[in-house]
């Protein structure tokens, strides 16, 4: 190989900086995110808790739904969800949503703190205010 | 071929690390505008477009003008400008790839830009900018890289590139059409609100861009051992005359049927421009500098002595382009703002971190230039001899 | 096997783009496995073929008058109030002048030169921002309102250019810090994006009128163009309105009766 001692270097340098944020970060694993579901207005729906759809389905899909609902709300004027059950909703992330979760900080950022997710709906949506814990 | 950008001069090393320093400087700058938004800038509710996208339309004339090389040479077989044809090609990517630039720092949005591809709408001039932008760039790198490719190589250049060729005839004079459509279709803009927008924008690319190229010749024959000859220089000459001559009647045209007619719609910004509105002048100065650099130089162009000069042609060229570009860059589109809809006064200046963004596009644009230009120097000097194409 | 330099990137620059396009584009046509059947209009909504607004300027006799609306659009909206030339209005005030240079003219009468007038979004039959809007970010709804859609908008700011009426306003920076009491159950913007007033569709779609109208006192009258027994055509058909700029085609849905 020609130059073989450089080449060989450069290739240990980029292993080493390509691998270096595992290696940097190996046994600080953050724990397991926790969403509560503990607020007032959880509690306040008694022994049949129900979202709009299944946990599995939401914890799956409520990105997409979002964007469906964002889509179908605003541009198409459908402001009613028949969710689970044939239940209605109103569709609306901050009168919908985030009445229930109104715990954004214990429950949204718990997953996508984790998963290091950004999502900029924040931007505009306001977030329901909570008390310091 | 790109690899002859790699070999250069102390100098040519030095210019583009300068090049480099601007436009990180101006990305910096732009990293605060995303995070701050466009507040920084000096546009307000009244004035919304600025000196962005000024930069822009006056870079798609620079752009179009590649076809004042193309059409004579391709179409008319007028040899003398043989030799330069991929000059005015490789400029033709830079600048626009200088005018996406410059949207792209425009938007509010920038993140979303994609949404202008994944929802295209027809019925929206900046949809068509888009595609004609981006079409007239991916042919001139297409063409001039291929052209100097066989050029290299001393073969005549592949069949299939002689439609490309032929294409961005019309091209050119789309790009500038389409965006002189930009402003001249809008209801409730009485300065750009007529029809000879277009036919404004292409007489003022057909002075500029050929003027700038004549002066990156002169810049050439200074830094490499490239000059095409007096013939080609002498051409564009002509060519940069009877266009200013044009781009200037046109303008007079303008202030005709505003002031003849005396409607206060179509006189209105052309009194903030040369004598001020409702006490705001900030552009008066400027708009006569314009006028008295634009009459100088059509003085220098029209007299033939003075035209075929070569240590005084590239003075004329730097007023016309300085002329042109106060009318275009500066007046055009704050002018179509003022008065506002509703006939209040707002004026706009740009402010610093808008100066330094933008320094930063040019840099890059230059940056691209240089290295096209390195290239195409370096391919020249290596083949000497002219290959037909 | 032996392959040259050319082939090699012609390959790897065709193996990168199926590596990011293919998905990409998998994953555009390939959208949603919702139903759509599952998103429909609310229940109770006001409805009409085309929205109108009629202004009855002899129901605004102060300048508080028109405060008091303005105040309204701006709480529920969570409209900013910056105090610079980079400021956001929905729907504002001004002199018959500024309104309506099209009807200017020396010798005006003294009612009409030192009033002031509420000026807002006409929500055009035929608007020259929905036509300039490379996005669709604004688009007109069957119902004739002239609807933003904020989530979509790239800031180009072409529609503000386009409008003849100057209703549109740019969020320059994070308007957040300049609102003065967020109303939680609305969004604000952010920055980059143009906002103006909706009609108040999501109002609409609750069944009230929108907020201006409400805290008008009458002044302001909301209703169906389109329908002929609507008290908007009733106001038009008795009354002499004028709009704002209409030699330019447009096709206004707001009226002004002076």
């Amino acid at each position: 190989m020609y130059d073989a001692g450089k080449v060989l270097t450069g290739i240990v340098i980029f292993a080493v900086l390509v691998t270096f944020p595992f290696f940097l970060s190996a046994g600080k694993a953050g724990p397991k995110p926790d969403p509560k579901l503990d607020t007032p207005a959880i509690q306040a729906l008694g022994a049949e808790k129900q979202c709009v759809e299944s946990k599995a389905f939401m914890k799956a899909n409520h990105m997409q739904l979002l964007n469906d609902w964002r889509d179908n709300a605003v541009r198409e004027g459908h402001r009613q969800y028949v969710g689970l059950g044939g239940k209605k909703y109103d569709i609306s992330l901050q009168n919908t949503c985030m009445k229930c979760h109104s715990n954004k900080t214990k429950f949204c950022d718990e997953c996508h703190n984790y998963m290091a997710v950004k999502p900029y709906c924040w931007d505009c949506h306001v977030a329901p205010k909570e008390k310091k814990a | 071929m790109l690899e002859k950008a790699f070999y250069g001069s102390k100098l040519y090393w030095t210019w583009l690390l300068l090049l480099l320093g601007l436009a990180g400087i101006g990305f910096g700058t732009y990293l605060i505008q995303f995070n701050q938004g466009l507040k920084i800038t000096g546009m307000s509710r009244d004035v919304t477009w600025g000196f962005y996208i000024a930069q822009f339309t006056y870079l798609v004339g620079v752009a179009a003008s590649a076809v004042m090389l193309v059409l004579p040479y391709y179409l008319h077989n007028y040899k003398a400008f043989g030799k330069i044809t991929i000059l005015g090609e490789f400029l033709a990517v830079a600048a626009v790839t200088m005018c996406l630039l410059f949207i792209t720092v425009d938007l509010g949005q920038p993140r979303r830009i994609l949404n202008v591809v994944l929802h295209p709408t027809p019925n929206s001039i900046l949809f068509w900018d888009m595609v004609v932008l981006n079409g007239y760039l991916g042919l001139n790198a297409v063409i001039g890289w291929t052209i100097l490719g066989a050029e290299r190589k001393g073969v005549a250049p592949p069949q299939w590139i002689k439609p490309l060729i032929y294409l961005s005839i019309p091209w050119a004079v789309s790009i500038h059409t389409v965006t002189a459509f930009l402003y001249a279709g809008l209801p409730g803009r009485h300065f750009w609100l007529t029809a000879i927008m277009a036919a404004r924008f292409l007489a003022s690319a057909f002075c500029a861009g050929p003027a700038l190229l004549v002066l990156l010749m002169f810049i050439l024959r200074r830094f490499s051992n490239f000059w095409p000859g007096s013939e080609p220089i002498r051409s564009l000459a002509k060519i940069i005359t009877y266009a200013m001559l044009l781009n200037i009647f046109f303008l007079l045209l303008e202030v005709f049927t505003a002031f003849y007619s005396n409607i206060p719609g179509h006189m209105d910004t052309f009194k903030y421009l040369y004598v001020g509105l409702d006490g705001h002048g900030k552009l008066v100065p400027w708009m006569w500098s314009s006028a008295f650099m634009a009459l100088t130089s059509i003085i220098l162009l029209v007299n033939p002595g003075t035209r075929n000069n070569e240590s005084i042609l590239p003075w004329t060229l730097v007023m016309l382009i300085a002329s042109t570009w106060i009318d275009k860059g500066l007046a055009l589109v704050a002018g179509g703002f003022i008065p506002s809809p509703l006939e209040h006064v707002t004026e706009y200046w740009p402010t610093a971190p808008e100066l330094m963004i933008s320094l930063g596009v040019y840099a890059i644009g230059s940056l691209v230039l240089t290295v096209l230009y390195k290239v195409a120097m370096a391919v020249k000097q290596e083949v000497g001899v002219e290959v037909p194409h | 096997m032996s392959i040259d330099r050319r082939q090699f990137l012609k390959l790897a620059g065709l193996s990168a783009a199926a590596a990011v396009g293919g998905p990409v584009a998998a994953n555009i046509l390939m959208r949603s496995q919702l139903q759509a059947a599952d998103e429909t209009p609310a229940p109770g909504a006001l409805t009409a073929r085309r929205w109108g607004m009629v202004v009855d300027m002899s129901k605004f006799t102060s300048e508080a008058d028109i405060q008091r609306c303005v105040a309204a659009c701006d709480k529920a909206h969570n409209v900013p109030h910056i105090p610079t030339k980079q400021d956001i209005k929905w729907i504002w005030e001004e002199k018959f002048g500024n309104a309506f240079p099209d009807h200017e003219q020396v010798y005006l009468a003294e009612s009409l030169e030192s009033r002031l007038f509420p000026v807002l979004c006409n929500h055009c039959d035929n608007p020259p921002c929905v036509r300039v809007c490379p996005t669709q970010a604004t688009y007109k709804r069957p119902d004739g309102i002239v609807m933003m859609d904020f989530h979509r908008c790239i800031g180009c700011r072409f529609c503000m250019a386009a409008c003849p009426y100057g209703s549109r306003s740019f969020n320059f920076g994070d308007p957040r810090p300049y609102v003065a009491q967020t109303n939680p159950e609305y969004p604000t913007r952010t920055k980059g994006v143009v906002e103006k007033c909706t009609f108040c569709v999501e109002r609409l779609a609750k069944g009230l009128r929108p907020a201006c109208v409400e805290a008008s006192n009458g002044a302001l009258i909301f209703g169906d163009l389109a329908d002929p027994n609507s008290e908007v055509r009733q106001l038009l058909k008795e009354r002499y309105s004028i709009q704002r700029k209409t030699a330019l085609g447009t096709h206004p849905s707001v009226y002004y009766l002076i």
